[in-house]
């Protein structure tokens, strides 16, 4: 059900922008309205979403330890997944953020002959995560050449590696071609394996279709039914300097793949989207295991009632001295 | 209670239902929940809404506001825990942490896939905290805060024992425990406690332990074991209760005081303290490491832990020497000193046998035995024989509490190393930070709640039953008191013919002491195996 009503949510958004650039006057608000719109919301959003975060305290120093703890000279710690030090935090969250090192732990459980449990390997998720995000990254920066004049030289020099192999005439970016695949696997992924299907909602379907929205259409754009680029780079660069213009010969192709990226980024702000910020703040990863050698403020550690020893030793006095316990007072 | 064999207790399989998981009800089938707070021991510590009633009943007595109660206790604590609103916010339901749960191995029930157990809690938030949650209601995932829902948060969040298992796995070390922690705390704000958790918490507030052992009793266990050392060594060892100016608090899990087989592990802390001179003291007041406090709010954890300190600075001791536990040391590593610190009335801990300077206690001021011992050993300050452990193959157990929320992987088997011949290793994915829960734990270790335990263990077991059918295992060593009560059942269950030990047990058996006479039996008076000679092993 989550499937195919995000199906239809996203069919609906295509039919939506496809009809409305037919209306004259329409084209200004998608290719300039629109995008605006979306970017203030994602900007706004994000900043929102990340105060709201950050407003929240740390009360207490949880991290998940994923190996040994420093504690006698001779017994080698494990710096990155049980770190004692900054250096060490900083270590593990790279590790997080750039190589999902906690994704590549991932198993997958079997039972063989009726009760032997199993745990096999299981590197697909991480591989096919890794393989979208980085892709993504690249894509993303490969499209800073449309927003910017002179295009900086990382931003061409990543695009001619990224187009080391020729489709025809002109580079074929690889990026783009392992991200669909990559996006494709994670949508496959989400609808053949019962339990992942059964956890599913609509929120997990929406950013796939969206994402298969925007690089299906950005593929045919660029191999198939070829985009007028310098059309593009005028809207973009009138976006950018905030006079924007729409050009003529933009093409429908484009109006959808700018719709949706637009629909992306305004809806990432509410989404489960943000995990791009909040994996930076999550406490169990981003704190050093040093809570027994320095101490850990909680800001809102408030006074708690107690049982104290002097009502315990009121109560168990007798008791205590004819045991020959010590006590404090006598009577 | 019967219980069903156990090729019938294994899943047949774990596809998920039909039915989508909101429209399941939850049901109280004895073996499978646990028994309502009595009333008693709610008044005990003065928590709210104490009544009798049972999680059968159709009718929870409920305070008639109590929907608004735990809305806004969510709101308080969404303003008090980044790990919660990130927790809330960040899942991408990429399922990674769903085949990891013990819980959900056991019983191939989908709410227990760590995923959907936060998502039970998620749902409300979406609905009441969130804009998408509020327009679009199911569709998004979110529901309303009815009696079923919070029904199913009693069964399922007292069906979590906050192991941290699924947060090794997720990419954004979503933690299913502290998840849980906070599901509780709201649970406990209308009364929906355990009555296994909230009697050890009055007990524990009112004697000092969770037994409610009262001071003479424990005095009298304690010399219990006296007794039993001295027959078992001839040595006889006299130890001290709430003796002001000895140098060290020794603090144990009153499991060990108590229940077998924890004496035995509390006989070898005590024949080791003795061997080596050690000036330290028991007290009745602070009788108990274990904190089930952690099991029922932050802030019981904070009343009950705060005698620890509080003892400490009574009795005038320079650092404090914590017993082999395991939900004790997540409480004294993560928690203690921020919430009942400075321990500035205590000095960092120096091993006075060694000078070992423990720098990474030296804010809390609290060691762990283990380390304690490991150190001892390696700076050769004691004696072993590991001869007489030879009719042991141990394999060890990482309780999940030192692993996940500790990291204290080594030290243990350093000792054990030292103290036994015969040591394996469980498969790799089942140990040290991938380390499986005994299935009892967060104080889920009531009998009533047999079968879920014995389900909630059979992962840990089947890792067990490897090392005993391919080496012969027939000893599993563990640093958790909850372990050592609740193992014997499992493995009797799961893997006949396996014990349960301590690792000081281990170390009480392989230690020589001055001036004892000749050992006959281990410290479970069981005959030693005849020791004519190490060559026989070797062979
Ligand atoms: C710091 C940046 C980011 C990090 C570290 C990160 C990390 C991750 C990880 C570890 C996962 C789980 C594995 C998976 O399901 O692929 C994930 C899932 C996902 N991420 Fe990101 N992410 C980042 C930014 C983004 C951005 C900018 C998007 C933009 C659309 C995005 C979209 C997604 C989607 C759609 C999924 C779920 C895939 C599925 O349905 O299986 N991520 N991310
Ligand atoms: S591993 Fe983490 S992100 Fe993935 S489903 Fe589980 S809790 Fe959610
Ligand atoms: S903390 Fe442990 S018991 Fe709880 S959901 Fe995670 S794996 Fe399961």
């Amino acid at each position: 059900m989550g499937m195919a009503f995000s199906f239809i949510l996203v069919v609906i958004l295509i039919l939506i922008v496809a009809l409305g650039v037919l209306v004259p006057g329409l084209q200004y608000f998608f290719a300039v309205v629109v995008p605006y719109a979306a970017l203030l919301t994602f900007l706004a959003g994000m900043v929102m979403r990340v105060l709201k975060w950050a407003r929240a305290p740390v009360p207490f120093r949880i991290p998940t330890t994923t190996g040994q703890q420093r504690s006698l000279p001779w017994i080698k710690a494990s710096a990155l997944d049980n770190p004692s030090t900054t250096a060490g935090v900083i270590g593990r969250m790279a590790l997080e953020i750039l190589l999902f090192r906690s994704l590549f732990r991932n198993t997958r459980l079997e039972l063989h002959q009726g009760s032997r449990l199993a745990y096999h390997w299981e590197k697909w998720l991480w591989l096919g995560a890794l393989l979208f995000h980085w892709s993504m990254l690249l894509v993303v920066l490969r499209h800073l050449r449309f927003f910017t004049e002179p295009v900086p030289g990382f931003v061409t020099l990543l695009a001619d590696l990224d187009g080391f192999f020729r489709f025809g005439l002109q580079g074929l970016y690889i990026s783009g071609v392992t991200f669909l695949v990559a996006v494709t696997y994670l949508f496959l992924r989400r609808v053949l394996i019962p339990q992942l299907r059964y956890i599913s909602l609509p929120a997990d379907y929406i950013p796939l279709f969206l994402l298969l929205g925007i690089g299906s259409t950005g593929i045919l754009m660029r191999y198939f039914y070829r985009v007028d680029v310098t059309a593009v780079k005028e809207l973009t660069m009138g976006l950018v300097t905030l006079q924007p213009v729409v050009p003529d010969g933009l093409g429908m192709l484009f109006f959808i793949h700018l719709f949706l990226v637009s629909v992306l980024a305004a809806y990432f702000p509410f989404s489960k989207l943000v995990h791009m910020g909040g994996i930076f703040l999550s406490p169990t990863r981003n704190l050093p295991n040093d809570s027994r050698a320095r101490r850990h403020i909680n800001p809102w550690n408030y006074p708690v009632p107690v049982h104290t020893y002097e009502e315990y030793e009121e109560e168990f006095r007798d008791k205590m001295k004819l045991a020959g316990l010590p006590v404090e007072k006598e009577g | 209670m019967a219980l069903p064999k156990p090729e019938e207790l294994v899943p047949k399989s774990y596809q998920p239902p039909p039915t989508d998981w909101m429209d399941i009800p939850v049901k109280f089938r004895r073996g499978t929940y646990l028994y309502g707070a009595r009333a008693k021991n709610l008044e005990a510590v003065g928590l709210p809404n104490p009544r009798e009633w049972s999680p059968e009943d159709e009718d929870w007595k409920l305070p008639a506001n109590w929907q608004e109660i735990i809305l806004e206790g969510l709101r308080e604590r969404l303003g008090r825990f980044r790990s919660l609103q990130i927790f809330m916010d960040c899942c991408v339901r990429c399922g990674a942490c769903a085949d990891k749960c013990h819980f959900f191995i056991g019983t191939g029930d989908p709410k227990n896939m760590p995923v959907l157990r936060a998502e039970l809690l998620r749902s409300v938030y979406r609905r009441e905290f969130t804009t998408a949650g509020k327009l679009m209601g199911k569709l998004f995932g979110a529901r309303e805060l009815t009696v079923d829902v919070l029904k199913e948060w009693y069964y399922y969040f007292f069906q979590c024992t906050e192991c941290r298992r699924c947060s090794v796995f997720c990419p954004f070390g979503i933690d299913m425990a502290e998840i849980t922690m906070i599901g509780r705390e709201l649970l406990n704000l209308v009364g929906c406690n355990i009555d296994w958790i909230a009697a050890p918490v009055a007990n524990c507030y009112r004697t000092g332990n969770h037994v409610g052992i009262e001071p003479h009793a424990f005095k009298d266990m304690v010399d219990f074991c006296v007794d039993e050392i001295e027959n078992i060594t001839g040595i006889r060892i006299e130890p001290s209760y709430n003796r002001k100016g000895a140098e060290i608090l020794f603090i144990a899990p009153s499991g060990d005081v108590f229940a077998d087989p924890g004496i035995y592990t509390l006989m070898g802390y005590m024949m080791l303290f003795h061997e080596i001179g050690l000036d330290y003291t028991f007290s009745t007041y602070a009788s108990e490491g274990g904190n089930f406090g952690l099991f029922t709010s932050h802030e019981m954890m904070k009343r009950l832990n705060a005698k620890m300190y509080a003892e400490a600075k009574r009795l005038g001791v320079k650092w404090i020497l914590g017993g082999e536990c395991g939900h004790m040391w997540r409480v004294i590593n993560q928690y203690m000193d921020t919430m009942n610190g400075p321990a500035d009335f205590l000095e960092e801990p120096v091993s006075p046998l060694t000078g070992t300077r423990f720098t990474n206690a030296s804010s809390t001021k609290m060691v762990h035995i283990v380390e304690f011992t490991a150190d001892l050993i390696r700076n050769n300050k004691i004696k072993l024989d590991p001869g007489r452990n030879d009719h042991l193959k141990v394999t060890f157990h990482d309780s999940c509490n030192p692993a996940r929320a500790m990291g204290l992987l080594e030290e243990p088997r350093y000792i054990i190393k030292n103290t036994c011949r015969h040591f394996y290793e469980m498969p790799e994915n089942t140990i040290r930070e991938q380390t499986f829960c005994c299935g009892s734990g967060a104080g889920l270790n009531s009998d009533e709640y047999m079968e879920m335990r014995l389900r909630g263990g059979l992962p840990r077991a089947n890792a067990v039953k490897y090392v005993h059918d391919k080496y012969g295992v027939n000893m599993l060593a563990c640093i958790c008191a909850i372990d050592r009560v609740v193992f014997p059942a499992l493995m009797d269950y799961w893997v006949p013919g396996v014990g349960v030990t301590g690792v000081h047990e281990l170390l009480g058996n392989a230690l020589v002491m001055r001036g004892e006479s000749l050992r006959e039996t281990d410290l479970r008076g069981e005959p030693l195996p005849v020791n004519d000679g190490e060559a026989k092993e070797d062979a």
